[in-house]
């Protein structure tokens, strides 16, 4: 994880899951898959503690003060 | 085909300040500092259809210069190099992709849009002025629904009534796919709870011309901005606005292949839901995805049930078409039904691909470290949040940061689609004209671009009346041999 979000995206791993018309995640989950996904979730918790470090501080005049006019 | 998004806008400080007045500001500082055809104007003449054999037949009838200047003068509304349009539209700032052929390219020019709109933000955020923060999303959570709209070019021969029979029910199921996810029921957001769509609950017909109030599922707008005779643009109003890039792709990939089947006359099956307008909100309240919609006979079926119908046909579409399919199309019906299949099994197994689940998973994520219920601030602010375009405050953003987040570009190809048009659509004969001949630009619009020539009293009026033609293939050559807008024109009218 802390690898993977390091790396720079380049255009060869991106663009080439297009042009490969394969599904990256949607094939049945490989265990390295798996295994993955299984830290991820352990590692929600650290991802809200970064989240919390954006968000706006005071959540109930924020929201109360996003006032619009009507669009299309 | 193209995507329009109405960003939300707010003025930090000042929740009550004049939107139109931001958005001008916004717009206008764009263009100030960006472009250099600051004095083209958009077009706003009725184009009469004409035909064309080139794509390009010379209309010598064209206005005075001043009739085209004073009509719109203040209305802050540029065109810009990629063959965009930037503009505000009622309360919102707007942003017009350039016409594109492919489902890839539209996610391509949608996210250099939210590149463009984030940079208009830094240059209106001079010395003494408030910061601007624009939001790509479809509501404030207290009645105003703002849009975010999908435009397909279609056959004129193709009877309207074929597209609303077989369109309605893929658009009251396709949200399960493409949502973007909200917290709060009903148009004011009063009630409790987590639904998929931003925008089901702004819905009250099932058909109509309206789009800021009484908003119709299937909206009948006839505008081509091409031949009338030949085309139709297939307006579509009640998507949510994306920031995922698969959920975009899925968003005009998957429907514009429906539409594609009708066009074809290949649908023969009548997929009709009783109530379209009941059911698209119903089907967007419930993320549990099991509740059943009815169909005329009696006989329900999820919506994802549903999709797997509009998918299956695809599938044989395209089997029937024996190989003479693009990858792309390939490549939406491959990324379609791995995303049934998943959401189907666990939907928080989309996570990664899909807003709603990437949202939904944040909330549920929150509600169960803190306790928290639905009518929580925090988690109004979360949705709020998702949307929000700066990188260092937007939490799409941050979990796109984060590798949670799967991509389809990446960042210089995005960021090239700020400047440069599509090569194969005449958004590349009005993008390049603009880059090339800034200063002999008067007006440009969808199906035109003008030029003030020396030597010629009157302006001069290029009409794009065909999306397909002024592509690359067609002027590039003759742009790259001009060295000023006259030599094109009179090359042009040779």
């Amino acid at each position: 994880m802390a690898q993977e979000h390091k790396q720079p995206r380049k255009s060869s791993e991106t663009e080439d899951s297009v042009e490969a018309g394969t599904d990256p995640a949607g094939a049945a989950p490989t265990d390295a898959v798996s295994e993955r996904k299984e830290r991820l979730d352990e590692d929600i918790d650290a991802i809200l503690d970064e989240i919390d470090d954006v968000l706006e501080t005071n959540a109930e005049d924020f929201v109360k003060s996003f006032i619009q006019k009507g669009g299309q | 085909m193209g995507t329009e998004t109405e960003f939300g806008i707010s003025v930090q400080g000042q929740p009550h300040a004049n939107p139109m007045v931001a958005s001008t500001r916004l717009v206008n500082a764009y263009a100030s500092a960006e472009l250099r055809a600051r004095r083209a104007r958009w077009d706003f003449e009725e184009e009469s259809p004409l035909r064309d054999a080139r794509g390009f037949d010379m209309s010598r009838e064209v206005a005075d210069a001043s009739q085209l200047t004073d009509e719109d003068m203040g209305l802050a509304n540029v065109i810009l190099t990629n063959g965009a349009r930037l503009y505000v539209d009622h309360a919102h700032p707007e942003y017009s992709t350039p016409e594109c052929t492919n489902p890839l390219d539209v996610v391509r020019w949608d996210k250099a849009g939210e590149q463009v709109a984030l940079d208009a933000c830094r240059f209106a955020s001079v010395a003494g002025e408030p910061d601007l923060v624009l939001y790509k999303n479809n509501t404030d959570n207290k009645g105003a629904s703002y849009g975010a709209h999908e435009n397909y070019l279609m056959k004129r021969s193709t009877p309207f009534g074929e597209i609303v029979r077989h369109l309605t029910p893929f658009f009251v199921s396709r949200q399960v796919v493409c949502g973007a996810g909200r917290v709060g029921i009903g148009q004011d957001g009063r009630e409790h709870g987590f639904q998929i769509s931003q925008r089901a609950d702004y819905f009250e017909v099932e058909v109509g011309l309206e789009t800021t109030l009484k908003r119709p599922i299937i909206n009948t707008r006839d505008e081509p901005h091409a031949d009338p005779e030949k085309y139709r643009r297939l307006h579509v109003i009640l998507g949510d606005a994306n920031l995922s890039e698969v959920s975009t792709f899925l968003k005009v990939g998957t429907t514009a292949l429906v539409l594609d089947m009708i066009e074809e006359r290949f649908i023969q099956t009548d997929l009709t839901v009783s109530r379209p307008v009941a059911s698209l909100r119903a089907v967007s309240h419930d993320w549990t995805l099991t509740h059943l919609l009815e169909r005329p006979d009696g006989q329900t079926l999820t919506a994802l049930e549903l999709q797997w119908e509009y998918h299956n046909l695809a599938r044989k579409y395209v089997e029937q078409r024996d190989g003479d399919t693009d990858e792309q199309t390939l490549e939406v019906l491959t990324r379609w039904e791995s995303v049934l299949n998943r959401l189907e099994r666990d939907p928080m197994e989309c996570a990664q691909e899909l807003d709603w689940v990437a949202k939904l998973k944040l909330l549920q994520s929150y509600r169960d470290r803190d306790g928290l219920d639905w009518d929580d601030a925090k988690l109004h602010l979360v949705d709020l949040q998702y949307a929000d375009l700066r990188p260092e405050k937007g939490l799409y953003h941050r979990l796109l940061r984060l590798g949670r987040m799967q991509r389809l570009l990446d960042d210089a190809s995005v960021t090239a689609a700020m400047h440069d048009p599509p090569e194969d659509t005449r958004a590349y004969f009005r993008g390049r004209c603009l880059e090339k001949y800034p200063d002999s630009i008067a007006a440009a619009s969808w199906d035109s671009v003008i030029f003030d020539l020396p030597g010629h009293d009157s302006l001069q009026r290029v009409p794009t009346i065909d999306p397909t033609r002024g592509t690359r293939a067609h002027v590039g050559g003759l742009i790259d041999a001009s060295d000023t807008a006259l030599a094109l024109f009179s090359a042009l009218t040779r």
